[in-house]
């Protein structure tokens, strides 16, 4: 590690935007799983999500946080948009027309009884694309000289 | 209908808007930079109680999510805005050993 001068030490905000990211990233949990009965859903929850990341990219660097999270967020965003088609088309091989939603009860092992409906699958998809297009902009604006 | 507590929220809410008038005041004046991301800040914050005095007043509570949003928002916003100011550039590489 090189001594320079111009090197400042930030702790406080490491420190602090260790925490806000924990805090920011349940936030964006909650709204993603509320939002079929209150505000929220798979689109504010995905930037919720991408600003909690911003933060940590804010604090720290882009060579940390792709060492922390070495996620590929262009295969995030191929990946959203696979799980959103793939529900919209899970419904033909049941004939019935395109993104027909269905639900059913299921007994989970540590929830109980809990009502599944395939819209959170598609809300899952939504989330993912709009985490990756979010970091992927912000990363290619950010790392050009 | 209008009770004490909508009287009151009424009063709450022109004071309200009389700061953030004052703040936009010192966004627009404001002689160095700082001023101004601390005046955008503060009316952040002040719209924040807006927001919460406004839920009282429709009496519902779907606002929620838009003050803990706007908290967090606020806040990377001004954080940007400083890494900005103090660094000139917002996302570095590599801090250790760029610069």
């Amino acid at each position: 590690m090189k001594q320079n001068s111009k090197r400042v030490n930030d702790v406080i905000l490491q420190t602090a935007s260790i925490i806000i990211f924990f805090i920011i990233v349940i936030f964006s949990i909650n709204l993603f799983f509320a939002g079929h009965y209150s505000p929220g859903g798979g689109f504010i929850g995905g930037l919720m999500t991408s600003a909690a990341l911003v933060l940590l990219l804010l604090a720290f660097d882009s060579n940390t946080l792709s060492k922390v999270l070495p996620i590929d967020y262009r295969l995030m965003t191929a990946t959203g948009l696979l799980i959103a088609l793939a529900t919209g088309l899970h419904s033909l091989f049941f004939d019935r027309p395109f993104l027909t939603h269905a639900y059913g009860k299921f007994d989970l092992p540590l929830l109980g009884e809990q009502t599944l409906h395939t819209a959170i699958a598609f809300d899952l998809g939504v989330y993912l694309v709009v985490i990756g297009v979010t970091m992927t902009i912000i990363q290619t604006i950010g790392e050009s000289e | 209908m209008t009770n004490l507590l909508d009287i009151l929220i009424y009063i709450s809410l022109s004071i309200l808007l009389l700061a953030m008038l004052m703040m936009l005041y010192r966004v627009v004046k404001g002689p160095t930079t700082a001023d101004r991301v601390i005046a955008l800040d503060s009316i952040g914050i002040a719209l924040i109680s807006v927001v919460a005095l406004l839920s009282i007043l429709l009496d519902t509570t779907l606002y929620f999510e838009v003050i803990l949003l706007l908290s967090i928002l606020a806040f990377i916003g001004t954080v940007a805005f400083s890494k900005f100011l103090e660094r000139g550039e917002i996302i570095q590489h590599d801090r250790d050993n760029d610069l």
